[in-house]
């Protein structure tokens, strides 16, 4: 069996880790990202590994979709639609931003110019009113691509109950759209509801331009490198996907590289005895948090990307707020200090890379308060960080405002950042009802280490994790994550009189369908399993319960005992009498990867327990004489007391006054209060 | 005995406690039958004080105004129990008297005790909106209404499980008294679902932390509301701060009702003086008293936000009503519009708070919920009662523009998508667009109101009744923005002629043909600021986007 390469390109670096299942041998790798250009990081870090003509597959999970959605950087888009409804994705589901205050606004993906009607109509009974009238649907694409639309989402009311009309559109459309971006929303989501299934197609179509690029370009850089192996793609349900899926739909991209993260992060902290963690990511961008409760964690049917974007498809429940390393720090016209959303990423990235960029970021102030070391900044890409520019960044752009000076001010920066990130742990935790002194928090992304400790204070969290390799946590996800496809099926049958023969035919036929696909997927897998899923209510609801099965051969008698077991799990009354109706069903085939032996990552034998230096570093308004140690040299059971620095390739860890961090057999560093 | 808890521990029961709140919310959502509640989210859940009813928490999606109106429901039920003396674990009581405990008859309210140790700990409730609950009206929104009875069935605080017991021939009763009993069955059911949830959870935290901890937390947590909203109130410049709107009509005498508010800040309290408003009216755009309060403390919330939602937050605010005000009805009074009464109340809570605190000047929401009902007979036979209220624009404001098609400040509840309304009821969308002009002009404008036209597809004839409001008064702008456009309502019969109504926003009894249109057009929200200081630029996208006429 060949090597299997977990990539993970975020804004600031792109991370790899190399697995050799034969051996059980792994190497890591790590690169400055290129915005706009990724895939010279990705070659280079891939070259780093070895021959990449020789590798088996590689495994990819990406940003570049969550980042164009979050900074609104998809494609100029259009839309068709019904006539009567080009409006649907402005008009929401007449919400507001927050339940409590009245002010707040919200700018749509297709601005109204761009979304255009045409005549057509099918009734929610499936019966088509009004023929769609093609020639309308020409003229459309053709208006839309003199207005520079660079995508195209197509989206008919009732198109879930009959997709006639629709099909006939997308085929007119796909004859003379120049490009693949053609999202059509009986395909992305044959659902029930316009706005959810509006907002995904759009939203899908929306990001293909980018990610279709993208994945071309990796492609093509592969090939000039002779590489025949597999590419896949990480999705946001945790699962893995083909590239040719992935442009399709790249809406399930949305959340691909924190999603493997989160793999990674339950399996190491599960491997160290803590099963309720809180992963915090923090890349160049944004801050990405999740939670794993008993090594589980947990999916979600629907995703607010941002008020009125919603994406409706499983993924990984991660809580992503804009304040990552690369975040520019300014003072707003209300006298405010704010840092982030606005990111100046890799390129050019902080001040103190030298880049061209002159705003301050959470990274020139870490710098300035000696908390990084400007000499051996983090990937090795740039020989030294420079503290002078940040400094006098910082100063003019929030000190001189503030009427603060630069170490002040950078402190105030840092602060204003540990609160925000420290709100985004409360939400997960605190505000869904759990005590966050059960959870360890589990930093990845180059950064995340260097907050930890204030995080443990400001939260009271019970510790905090840090992973031997911090920075390539996504990657090592990349190779643990399973296969996964599945399939959803639009039923509408009552269950009383079932032609249940025929419905495990579906099933039975689907699930070879589905373990298909993930075979075809060509990774060493320890097997395949499928899980069934049928979507019921009682007539007359309009939410469904989601019913597992115990296996595809069904009787109506089956099918009524899991319904009433699942109905009994999330509500305590069943209602005898009302007919039950299934909606759908969802197979997914899940491959199992071989286990990754978290062992193999422990510390070796050898150790030094003597600090490299001292350095000053800036706390609560005071300079400490700070000790420097190598943290990969510490070994097993070695303990060090705040203020400490813990410096390794891919991160410092900063270990504030109060705290002790100590190594564990595996060569996880656990930091806890003293 | 109540023990104070630390300040960490505190922050982790306010997250727990609202996590109980916000999980009963969640699953009346998810197992309602009518879409009012399950995708409108019409409905609230708390946590109640055991022996005066107050607030003490409450889910973050629940509806603002039963926000503010629940403790009295509570306390209409803490009477009832004083009266009868009959009180056991396993009760649980139901009622939809608006007179005791505020709003309207379509709103059933289940209150149960939670026991602890022997003795009352605290009370759950629970509140939706059912969808048909008798009266002259499908749907209960009777614009002609001049008493209580011909608004729908109206039920006391009364015993529907005693003693874990459901009582069912209170359940037959109901079941008499509406169109549509099956999906009234299937929200009771709901609303059971989450008291029993909220009842689990909330042994659970009580057997963790103990009744004294969760006491002292929650007297914590009223007196922490407390200081915030004085805090706020003690920043505006003490006054007298006087503004009043009007209503089109009561839907019996087509003649304007006034709302006049004169506000007082003294220091850190607040007197709210609606003395010089309008008498009582014939028609339903009467309120109760408790539902009054309960609006004006959904003013409060939205123009200081970050103050918490409970009862604290109303130590430091007096109100005068007096009781022959349209503001303090009893029974039999009609109290089916309630909402347009509220709206206008609370646009005149932030009309009065703009005069005190320009900075923070906020202009007119849309300020009408619509309730269109529209009710007939499908091609089986089976009888149909589409009910629906819909969007508008919010007032512009300091930040920037008002928020297009958002919902109204009483609510969260996110709009049932067409698909879904479709699927329910034969009727075909014809439009679902955004209404472009209808926002009030200002350097920030108000957000825009919507277009709706629905055709019925039903073979037999269909009945259209519409409650709304601003047919004749506008959402008013502040800081000289202007006014947004008003509420239009029309129909037709032939696809030709489109009519309108003498009462301008009220209609009872319309009736429609196959392949009739009604076609609702929402006002958006007033501007903030001078016309002639919007950005240039804004104004030219305006235009291109088509957002102006």
């Amino acid at each position: 069996m060949s090597a299997i390469i977990g990539v993970d390109v975020g804004g600031t670096f792109t991370d790899l880790f190399l697995f050799d299942p034969t051996t059980g041998a792994f190497r890591t790798a790590k690169v400055p990202s290129q915005r706009g250009d990724e895939a010279v990081g990705f070659l280079q870090g891939l070259s780093a590994l070895g021959d990449v003509a020789g590798f088996g597959a590689i495994v990819h999970g990406t940003t570049v979709g969550t980042n164009a959605l979050l900074e609104r950087k998809g494609c100029r888009l259009g839309v068709i639609t019904t006539q009567g409804f080009r409006d649907v994705l402005e008009m929401r589901r007449r919400d507001r931003p927050r339940a409590w205050g009245l002010w707040g606004s919200f700018t749509p993906i297709a601005e109204r110019a761009l979304r255009v009607e045409v005549p057509e109509r099918t009734l929610a009974d499936g019966t088509i009113q009004t023929p769609v009238d093609l020639d309308a649907v020409r003229a459309a694409a053709s208006a839309l691509l003199a207005e520079g639309a660079q995508a195209v989402a197509l989206v008919f009311i009732n198109s879930y109950a009959n997709p006639a009309n629709e099909r006939a559109a997308a085929a007119a459309l796909r004859a003379l759209w120049p490009n693949a971006h053609v999202s059509v929303s009986s395909e992305i989501l044959p659902e029930i509801r316009e706005f959810e299934r509006a907002s995904t197609t759009a939203l899908n179509a929306y990001l293909q331009p980018k990610v279709a690029d993208y994945l071309e370009r990796l492609e093509g850089a592969l090939a000039s490198r002779r590489f025949t192996g597999r590419f896949h793609i990480v999705q946001s349900n945790g699962g893995i996907m083909s590239t040719a899926r992935a442009r399709a739909t790249p809406a399930r991209t949305a959340l691909s590289g924190p999603a493997a993260g989160v793999i990674a992060a339950a399996a190491i902290a599960r491997a160290a005895g803590f099963p309720n963690v809180i992963t915090g990511d923090l890349g160049g961008t944004s801050f990405d948090v999740s939670l794993v409760v008993e090594g589980e964690m947990a999916l979600a049917a629907q995703t607010t990307v941002d008020f009125g974007l919603v994406i409706r498809s499983p993924m990984i429940e991660i809580t992503t707020i804009g304040a990552g390393g690369g975040s520019i720090a300014r003072v707003d016209a209300g006298g405010l200090l704010q840092v982030g959303p606005e990111s100046a990423g890799s390129r050019p990235g902080p001040v103190c890379y030298g880049q061209g960029n002159t705003r301050p970021t959470l990274t020139d102030a870490n710098l300035v308060l000696g908390r990084i070391n400007a000499a051996r900044p983090i990937g090795g890409a740039l020989a030294r960080l420079d503290s002078a520019a940040a400094e006098a960044a910082i100063l003019e752009h929030v000190g001189r405002p503030l009427g603060l000076d630069a170490a002040s001010a950078a402190e105030a920066i840092i602060r204003v950042a540990n609160a925000r990130m420290a709100g985004a742990i409360r939400l997960v935790s605190i505000e869904r009802g759990h005590d966050p002194g059960e959870f360890a928090l589990l930093p990845f992304g180059g950064g995340g280490a260097l907050h930890v400790g204030a995080l443990l204070r400001e939260v009271g969290l019970r510790a905090a994790l840090v992973p031997r390799f911090p920075g390539i946590t996504s990657a090592l996800g990349c190779v643990l994550a399973d296969v996964r496809h599945d399939a959803t099926r639009t039923l509408n049958l009552d269950l009383a009189g079932l032609n249940a023969a025929a419905l495990s035919r579906h099933l039975v036929e689907t699930a070879a369908a589905t373990r298909a696909v993930v075979e075809d997927a060509g990774l060493p897998l320890t097997g395949i399993e499928s899980v069934f899923e049928l979507d019921m209510h009682y007539l007359g609801q309009t939410h469904t319960v989601a019913v597992p099965l115990p296996g595809a051969e069904v009787t109506e008698e089956i099918i009524r005992t899991a319904f009433d077991a699942a109905y009994s799990r999330a509500f305590s009354r069943l209602l005898p009498g009302i007919g039950v109706r299934i909606l759908s069903s969802r197979v997914t085939a899940i491959g199992r990867r071989p286990a990754f032996d978290m062992a193999a990552l422990a510390p070796p034998a050898t150790s030094r327990t003597t600090p490299l230096e001292a350095r000053q570093v800036r706390f609560d308004g005071a300079w400490w004489t700070t000790p420097v140690f190598a943290r990969l040299e510490l070994p097993a059971g070695h303990v060090v007391q705040g203020p400490a620095l813990l410096e390794q390739p891919d991160t410092t860890i900063l270990v504030e006054p109060g705290l002790a961090a100590r190594t564990d057999t595996l060569g996880n560093l656990i930091l806890e209060r003293t | 005995m109540m023990t104070s808890p630390d300040p960490v521990t505190l922050a982790i029961l306010k997250g727990r406690l609202e996590q109980i709140a916000d999980e009963m919310d969640a699953t009346l959502y998810r197992s309602a039958f009518n879409p009012i509640i399950a995708e409108a989210r019409d409905a609230c859940h708390g946590i109640y004080h055991p022996t005066n009813g107050d607030t003490l928490v409450q889910g973050t999606q629940g509806l603002p105004i039963f926000v503010g109106a629940m403790s009295f429901a509570v306390r209409a039920v803490i009477e009832k129990v004083a009266r009868d003396g009959d009180l056991d674990p396993g009760d649980t009581f139901l009622f939809n008297d608006p007179y005791a405990g505020g709003t309207h008859l379509n709103d059933f309210r289940l209150v149960r005790p939670v026991f602890h140790e022997g003795r009352l700990f605290c009370w759950l409730a629970s509140v939706g909106h059912w969808l048909d609950i008798g009266g002259n009206v499908p749907g209960n929104f009777n614009a002609r209404a001049t008493e209580s009875h011909q608004e729908g069935v109206r039920i006391p605080p009364v015993k529907l499980i005693r003693g874990g017991r459901l009582d069912q021939d209170l359940l037959d009763i109901l079941a008499a008294n509406s169109r549509v009993p099956q999906s009234n069955w299937g929200d009771l059911n709901g609303q059971l679902n989450a008291l029993d949830l909220g009842q689990r959870r909330l042994d659970a935290l009580l057997a963790e932390y103990g009744a004294p901890v969760l006491e002292g937390a929650w007297s914590a947590l009223l007196d922490r509301a407390e200081a915030l909203m004085r805090a706020e109130i003690a920043s505006l410049p003490d006054g007298t701060y006087a503004f009043e709107d009007f209503l089109d009509n009561d839907g019996i005498t087509d003649e304007p009702l006034r709302i006049a508010l004169d506000m007082t800040v003294e220091g850190d309290a607040l007197h709210l003086d609606f003395s010089r408003s309008s008498a009582a009216c014939a028609g339903p755009l009467n309120i109760a008293r408790a539902t009054a309060i309960a609006c004006c403390y959904v003013a409060l919330k939205h123009a200081f936000p970050e103050v918490p939602a409970n009862a604290g937050v109303l130590r430091g605010v007096r109100f005068t009503l007096p009781p022959t005000s349209l503001l303090s009805a009893e029974a039999p009074r009609p109290v089916g519009g309630y909402t347009e009464t509220i709206l206008r109340v609370i646009g005149v809570v932030f009309g009065a708070l703009a005069k005190a605190d320009p900075a923070r000047a906020t202009a007119a929401p849309f300020g009408t919920i619509n309730a269109l009902s529209m009710a007939g007979s499908r091609a089986n036979g089976g009888r149909f009662v589409l009910f629906s209220f819909f969007g508008g624009g919010l007032g512009g404001n300091p930040e920037g523009d008002g928020l297009t098609h958002a919902n109204n400040p009483i609510s969260t509840a996110t709009m049932p998508p067409a698909e879904i309304l479709e699927a329910a009821h034969p009727v075909m969308f014809t439009q679902w667009a955004l209404r472009p002009g209808s926002a009030g002009d200002g350097r920030h404008r108000g957000g825009l109101g919507a277009i709706y036209e629905i055709e019925t597809l039903a073979p037999g004839t269909t009945e259209v009744f519409l409650l709304g409001e601003r047919g004749r008064f506008a959402p008013f702008g502040v800081q000289g923005g202007g006014p947004a456009a008003l509420n239009r309502f029309s129909w037709t019969t032939d696809g030709a002629t489109w009519n309108t109504p003498p009462l301008a926003s009220k209609v009872v009894g319309v009736t429609l043909p196959q392949g009739g249109r009604v076609r609702l057009e929402t006002p958006g929200g007033g501007g903030w600021g001078d016309p002639t200081e919007r950005d240039p630029a804004a104004r030219a996208e305006d235009l291109r986007q088509g957002y102006v006429a």
